[in-house]
């Protein structure tokens, strides 16, 4: 399994986290042995002995115990709390320069000096990612490049969702008309596992998504393809691929666009070839591409892709569309 | 009851009726504990669903129509009105009353209550029940197809007038009704809990009520309150939903620390240890829990500024608790303690409760929230509490006060079982969640998929879950088993509230003669400086007691009746539900109806059959 | 029975509302009642300062309100409130029919600020003002709305209490419940203010 786990961290976000988590749990776990301590010692000590019959002393209380365990917690808290809130300002941060500031006014080592902007859309229920400054759309997979702080501008198109890579950045809401942020960075290449944890429907449990953290360079031919398309990249690479094209423009292109050709109702087709799962979840393989063309419903219940059966694609076809769709490759 | 009206009738239409607060308590607690039994089972059928990676079990949708099921029974139908039964038969017995302030009212809420239970649960049968989880967000539930959320909206409204009903009640009852000598000061802490508990229902149910309100008028009525293509804010029903939602936790844990309060002195021996920083950490937490609602929102994008002032202000929200915590400690510290089954769950709560509070802190933790928030840390966290603090109180509870409230005492045998097995199984299930969590499992999701080393634990927690219920198997079955111990039900525990001073069961005037408090724990003041009974603040005399009346019935079923018109859109039915209510409440208006008067004649009798 | 009994002046108690124990539970159970409500109206409140500019095109609050007309219903409210006042002045004097007097005048400046709200929410939604059209319009119509239904009921609840008790007396059985109808009615008639205030003034001039 691919990065998953918030308990080890692949970037610097997550493990600001990490040690937030360890530095409130190393605190609690001393709060926690005295009182088990005290408890045990209690227990043991003062349980009812066979045949004791005394009235233990009425205490009212202690002024000096009372104020001790008042202020000894305030002080473990303030040890916790004074850290949070400068990690919760440093996350708020993005570093990007607000529109309309002069960046030339902008202290040095405020600005941050290679960021890129992503904008991350939740649909019900699949990821829509498009990159402004680069004029890219892909759908489900967000390819980045290593070291570079990535900002995330989160929106939603339906309901709330909300945008969680445990081993990189902790999470923020994709919320209809309000836009948020959040940044990360991935020091290290490698696939990412993305989360919705948001309540967004039936399907909630499947909207994965992949971050692809690549190397810089790699990144540029990456966005440069997305962007525009080799001839070669597109052009069908086999005589059955031309005919799986000709499936995909007269059945899919009304929601899956690949380049600029298409519409942006469903996830973008440009770099389908290279995704590891199909819909967020399916292993990428060829029964289950024609499975989930031909029954999307029963396999990710409540999306808006409609069923394909034979009378719309033949069995024919929709091989030919398969070799199509697995030729849609940017990064070769 | 010789010249009570109810005696002619039948027993189904002196429960109907009952405006005695002991029958009113009964009531609440028998449907609170049934609630329980379904909102337990949905949870059950939730982690069968999760046992195993990629199940098939329930299926999506019903899974997130269980999941919602089982969250705003387990809160509104189950923990809260169980909570209800006590209070009602109690409060008015531990400050000496003969009834609470309004016994009409009082009858009322509960039929509003049983209602709005009964038109949540409708919902299964009328094509789906409520499905965007108990907190029902905006705009997945203003969006919801079919009339699941609609059955949420109005069930939670009629329950919830009910609600502010009896929390009203209980705060005049507890200012005005209290014995000569029951000062402030000298109220048993569950009263006292109680008291800040009521004032919390007063002050947070109104914030949910706009926020169904809203909810409805969206949903059915046109209104554009979180259409946001219309300049709607679907935030605004988070901030209305926690706005009472947190206030509303602390509803379910105050009276449970009441309870603990009453259990852990009892069975120490040992007066309660700091009563007056107790009474005052209660009154905190009650205010702090209205400052705090914010932290259950840290991802929603409020900015640095709310979040970090948010997490302090919870923070805090730990100083109190942790008063209590030692408070309790140090009343069990040099007592003689008797390991009940009641003091069982009181000293199981400290630690589970302790383990919960302190992932609360972990939580208030902003910055490392974005990394728990809405994933199985919340889970484990929110059930540690409600589960180790309510739940473990509502148990001490039940067994604490069972002979008081049935006359009769539940096995202590079979109640050990109980509690072992329940306590294994509630740490089974919850503690490994903790770690799902931060390993990448969101809350809320139908099933998970294969390979991401989520499976051992999911099938860990499932087997917990399992114990819990096979636990609570056993309470059922000694409830039935232990109907003869009707010996020593006066006062079994030797206790030291009022409570405990009058026979069991309860004379349906309470008491006698009203007692006269001379001190805290009042019997026990007498126990060791009396004559062991309370001392009377009045002489024998004819009691005045109120009259039943069918007319809250009629209130409230007119009320459902509309209900079900606005969740169809009839306004026929609307208008004939409402002219039932407005009926029913004219009635009351104009008719007046001044009691009846228990002669001393009866008084004497059952004296003697006591003795 | 004793509560039964109309008071004449001679033994009428200082406070007959709080005289018996059910009076002063009505009394207090009130204050804690409006105690609540002040938390719906905020609510409500909140609600709609955070949708107020959300006209989304509609009509907005510059182009509807009128503070003349809006001024008389609150001069009409306000009235109403100073005679409940008297109302319960007579009350305390054991003048039952003067209470009787200025609580119909209360119930008729009621009906006659119900009457202008009716007007006012008939000519806004002439100017377009649907209930649906915009977050500020359902904002507008569910806060203005909710003070119009407490208004109803109070007037209905007034009338009913006039009715029952008309030729009754002052006895220390209606007189907390004279005595919380006037309460209610102060209430809703601060909640007013406000809604003056923030909606109207606040729409008009920011």
């Amino acid at each position: 399994m691919e990065n998953l786990t918030a308990l080890d961290p692949r970037g610097p976000v997550a493990e600001m986290q990490m040690s937030l988590i360890q530095l409130s749990l190393y605190i609690m776990i001393f709060v926690i042995v005295i009182v088990f301590t005290i408890y045990i010692f209690v227990l043991i000590r003062f349980r009812e002995r066979p045949g004791d019959t005394h009235i233990p002393k009425q205490v009212h209380g202690n002024r000096a115990l009372e104020f001790i365990w008042t202020t000894i917690p305030i002080l473990l808290l303030l040890l916790l709390a004074i850290p949070n809130v400068m990690d919760t300002f440093t996350l708020a941060d993005t570093g990007v320069p607000e529109e309309g500031v002069d960046e030339a006014l902008l202290d040095e080592d405020e600005a941050v000096e290679d960021y890129l902007v992503v904008q991350a859309t939740g649909h019900q229920f699949w990821w829509e990612f498009e990159y402004p400054d680069l004029g890219i759309n892909a759908g489900q997979d967000l390819y980045i490049p290593t070291d570079t702080r990535i900002v995330v501008e989160l929106e939603a198109s339906d309901v709330i969702h909300s945008f969680w890579i445990p081993s990189l950045a902790g999470k923020q809401d994709n919320i209809p008309g309000i836009t948020n942020d959040l940044w990360f960075e991935a020091p290290e290449e490698g696939i990412y596992a993305g989360k919705c944890t948001e309540l967004c429907g039936p399907s909630h449990w499947l909207m994965d998504f992949k971050v692809v953290a690549v190397d810089p360079e790699t990144f540029a031919v990456w966005a440069e393809n997305m962007a525009e398309p080799d001839e070669e990249l597109t052009e069908p690479s086999g005589e059955v691929a031309v005919e799986g094209r000709e499936v995909f423009e007269n059945n899919c292109i009304g929601c899956h666009a690949v380049g600029d050709e298409g519409s942006p109702t469903g996830p973008n087709f440009t770099n389908f070839g290279e995704r590891t799962v199909i819909a967020g979840f399916l292993e990428y393989n060829e029964d289950n591409l024609h499975d989930w063309i031909r029954d999307p419903e029963s396999l990710k219940p409540g999306n808006d892709m409609p069923a394909f059966d034979e009378n719309t694609i033949s069995e024919d076809e929709m091989d030919s569309l398969i070799e199509y769709i697995n030729d849609l490759r940017v990064l070769e | 009851m010789s010249n009570s009206a109810a005696s002619s009738k039948s027993v189904i239409w002196d429960w109907i009726t009952t405006v005695d607060h002991k029958k009113i308590g009964i009531l609440y607690f028998l449907t609170g504990l049934f609630f329980f039994a379904v909102a337990g089972l949905e949870a059950i059928l939730m982690r069968i669903q999760l046992m195993f990676p990629e199940m098939s079990f329930l299926g999506e949708q019903t899974y997130n129509e269980i999941l919602t099921m089982h969250g705003t029974m387990m809160l509104f139908f189950a923990a809260m009105p169980i909570f209800f039964g006590f209070m009602n038969f109690i409060i008015p017995l531990q400050i000496g009353a003969r009834d609470v302030a309004f016994p009409f009212l009082n009858n009322l809420g509960y039929w509003l209550f049983l209602f709005g239970g009964i038109i949540l649960n409708v919902s299964w049968f009328t094509g789906g029940a409520p499905d965007a989880g108990w907190t029902a967000y905006a705009p997945l539930s203003s969006n919801s197809p079919g009339h699941g959320v609609d059955f949420y909206v109005m069930g939670l409204q009629v329950s919830g007038i009910g609600t502010l009903m009896s929390g009203i009640n209980f705060l005049v009852t507890v200012i005005n009704m209290r014995a000569p000598g029951m000062s402030m000061m000298r109220m048993p802490l569950f009263t006292w809990s109680s008291f800040v508990t009521s004032m919390l229902i007063l002050f947070a149910f109104p914030a949910l009520t706009i926020g169904l309100l809203l909810l409805m008028l969206d949903r059915i009525f046109g209104g554009a309150f979180f259409d946001v293509g219309l300049g709607g804010n679907v935030v605004i029903w988070q901030h209305l939903f926690w706005i009472f939602g947190h206030p509303e936790v602390y509803i379910l844990i105050l009276p449970a620390f009441g309870i603990f309060s009453e259990v852990i002195p009892t069975f120490a021996k040992k007066r309660l240890f700091g009563y007056t920083a107790m009474v005052f950490a209660t009154l905190i937490i009650g205010f702090l829990g209205f400052m705090v609602w914010a932290h259950h929102m840290f991802t929603v994008g409020m900015g640095p500024v709310a979040n970090a002032v948010f997490a302090v202000a919870t923070m805090a929200i730990a100083v109190p608790t942790g008063i209590k915590i030692f408070n309790w400690l140090l009343t069990l510290w040099g007592g003689r303690i008797r390991f009940t089954v009641a003091n069982l769950f009181a000293l199981a709560f400290i630690p589970s409760f302790v383990m919960g509070g302190v992932t609360g802190v972990m939580l208030a933790t902003s910055a490392a929230n974005y990394q728990f928030h809405d994933t199985y840390f919340v889970v484990a966290h929110f059930h540690y509490v409600i589960i180790g603090g309510s739940v473990f109180g509502i148990f001490a509870g039940v067994f604490y006060w069972w002979p008081k409230m049935f006359g009769y005492r539940l096995s202590e045998a079979w109640g050990k079982w109980f509690f072992w097995l329940f306590l294994i199984g509630f740490h089974l299930t919850f503690f490994v969640q903790h770690f799902l969590g931060l390993m990448g499992m969101p809350r809320r999701i139908a099933s998970y998929l294969d390979g991401q080393d989520l499976n051992d634990l999911n099938f860990i927690s499932t087997m917990g879950a399992f114990l819990m219920g096979i636990a609570f198997i056993l309470l059922v079955i000694n409830v039935f088993i232990s109907r003869k111990n009707t010996t020593n039900v006066n006062d079994p525990w030797d206790g030291r509230t009022l409570e405990w001073s009058i026979p069991s069961p309860v004379p349906h005037y309470n008491f006698a003669q009203t007692p006269l408090v001379r001190e805290l724990d009042g019997l026990w003041f007498e126990k060791m400086n009396g004559d062991g009974r309370m001392k009377a603040a009045e002489p024998l005399d004819e009691i005045h007691m109120p009259n039943g009346s069918i007319l809250p019935f009629f209130i409230a079923l007119g009320l459902s009746i509309a209900s079900f018109g606005v969740i169809f859109t009839s306004w026929i039915v609307i208008i004939v539900g409402l002219l039932v209510t407005f009926a029913a409440m004219f009635i009351r208006s104009i008719k007046e109806d001044h009691g009846y008067h228990v002669p001393v004649s009866e008084i004497k009798a059952d004296q003697e059959v006591e003795k | 029975m004793a509560q039964n009994e109309a008071i004449t002046p001679q033994i009428l108690p200082p406070n007959p509302e709080k005289a018996t124990l059910e009076g002063r539970n009505k009394y207090l159970a009130f204050w804690f009642f409006l105690g609540g409500e002040t938390v719906l109206f905020g609510s409500l409140f909140g609600t709609y300062l955070g949708l107020r500019s959300s006209t989304e095109g509609g009509p907005g609050p510059a182009d509807l309100f009128h503070l003349d007309l809006v001024f008389i219903m609150t001069m009409i409210l306000l009235t109403s409130s100073l005679t409940s006042v008297f109302a319960v002045i007579n009350m305390k004097r054991g003048n039952f029919k003067m209470l009787l007097v200025w609580m119909w005048a209360t119930v008729i400046l009621g009906l006659g600020f119900l009457g202008f709200e009716i007007y006012e929410f008939y000519e806004y939604a002439h100017q377009g003002l649907g209930y649906g059209v915009s977050a500020f319009a359902s904002s507008f119509y569910t806060l203005v709305g909710t003070h119009g239904a407490h208004v109803t009921f109070g007037v209905l609840w007034i009338t009913t209490l006039l009715i029952r008790y008309r030729k009754s007396g002052i006895t220390l059985t209606n007189a907390p419940k004279f005595y919380t109808a006037v309460l209610y009615w102060h209430f809703i008639d601060v909640v007013w203010v406000f809604i003056f205030t923030v909606v109207y003034l606040l729409g008009v001039g920011g």
